[in-house]
């Protein structure tokens, strides 16, 4: 490892102690809780969607989650270790055969849905193996 | 006046701070950086330390420069700079300065040699507007347009910014603060971009237009030459 990775490596179990991020992926519908702070009081903020994309690259990884809010599309990118994130929570495992889901930005409704996955990568008998 | 320190460009990355703060950092290597000879105000008329940096192979060094170098008794280096200093804040030949020479918090000026970028144009090289898209222009879009007058004066005067070439310039970038040090690794990082490719060298000096913060080392953090290593190399 040259030294950046090292420092990266380091800057990332730093970070992750004490968390666990589950194992998601583009389809699957996450919950993630923000901590936001206001003046000087600090809360939770969760914000429920679809992960569309995830970027895997070290401490600059992210990913994108994207949600129908009061009938307007928003997507947050999030970046994966920032200490602002207080926890993912695994919602529910999509069934989709892309990595990035960019297509969902042009549908709505009915067209936008994305099957559930109950076996596969993680999975068996209909459950997540991760836990 | 402190020295300053000559060090490598290892590359970017971030760091996140406790409040959740994403600060993008330049990782700045120290590698072998020995004080290699004086310059006084008796022999030189002016005080300054040489420092040299990076081990080079003895057959590359010129006959003349190992002698320079077996008289200090440090390995040959690839580098060497010189740096002003006040006269108290010379540090004993054959030290081999740290990265705590800087604490986290202070800001630093480094110098660097820019990215090459050959032969550019106008709009690259001067942020020149280049000339329209349409109505009638042909071919010269990206052209600098006039470079002076008619018949008076008749020239085009001295100093006309025009295409040429761009970069691989000497270049400081002032007031970087420094987000942490590791001594015992030789890294400093620096908030921001620093001028130069990858490995490139790159000086690191106290910033001149910011007040240095308590607890800087004076003259400086060096560890003294090894008795043993001096031995060897006599």
């Amino acid at each position: 490892m040259n030294i950046l990775q090292k420092l990266e490596a380091e800057q990332v179990a730093k970070l992750t102690e004490g968390k666990k991020i589950p194992a998601f992926s583009p389809g699957d519908t996450v919950k993630v809780n923000v901590k936001v702070t206001e003046g000087t009081r600090e809360r939770i903020q969760a914000y429920e969607g679809v992960v569309i994309a995830r970027k895997n690259a070290g401490i600059n990884s992210s990913f994108t989650v994207r949600k129908i809010s009061y009938g307007e599309g928003v997507e947050r990118v999030f970046p994966l270790f920032s200490p602002r994130l207080d926890s993912i929570e695994l919602v529910r495992k999509g069934q989709v055969r892309r990595a990035k889901l960019y297509y969902l930005r042009g549908l709505t409704g009915k067209s936008a849905r994305i099957a559930e996955r109950t076996s596969g990568r993680g999975m068996k008998n209909g459950r997540s193996i991760a836990e | 006046m402190r020295s300053g320190l000559i060090a490598q460009k290892v590359g970017m990355t971030r760091v996140f701070t406790d409040e959740g703060e994403s600060v993008p950092v330049t990782v700045l290597k120290l590698d072998q950086v020995q004080v290699v000879a004086h310059k006084t105000e008796e022999k030189d008329g002016y005080t300054a330390l040489q420092l040299g940096a990076v081990k080079a192979k003895v057959k590359n060094v010129a006959k003349a420069q190992r002698e320079v170098f077996a008289k200090a008794k440090v390995e040959p280096k690839k580098k060497l700079v010189e740096f002003r200093v006040a006269p108290a804040n010379l540090i004993e030949v054959g030290a081999e300065l740290t990265a705590d020479h800087f604490v986290a918090g202070q800001f630093v000026d480094v110098q660097g040699t820019s990215l090459g970028k050959g032969f550019a144009g106008g709009m690259k090289r001067w942020n020149f507007g280049g000339l329209r898209a349409t109505h009638g222009v042909s071919v010269s879009h990206r052209s600098i347009g006039s470079t002076g007058g008619r018949q008076d004066p008749g020239k085009t005067f001295k100093n006309k910014k025009m295409p040429g070439h761009l970069g691989v310039d000497t270049v400081t970038v002032q007031n970087l603060k420094v987000v942490s040090v590791d001594a015992e690794r030789g890294l400093i990082l620096v908030k921001g971009a620093v001028p130069g490719h990858e490995g490139a060298f790159v000086l690191v000096k106290d910033a001149v237009k910011k007040k240095l913060p308590e607890g800087v080392p004076f003259p400086g953090a060096f560890r003294a030459p090894a008795a043993e290593a001096v031995a060897a190399e006599g």
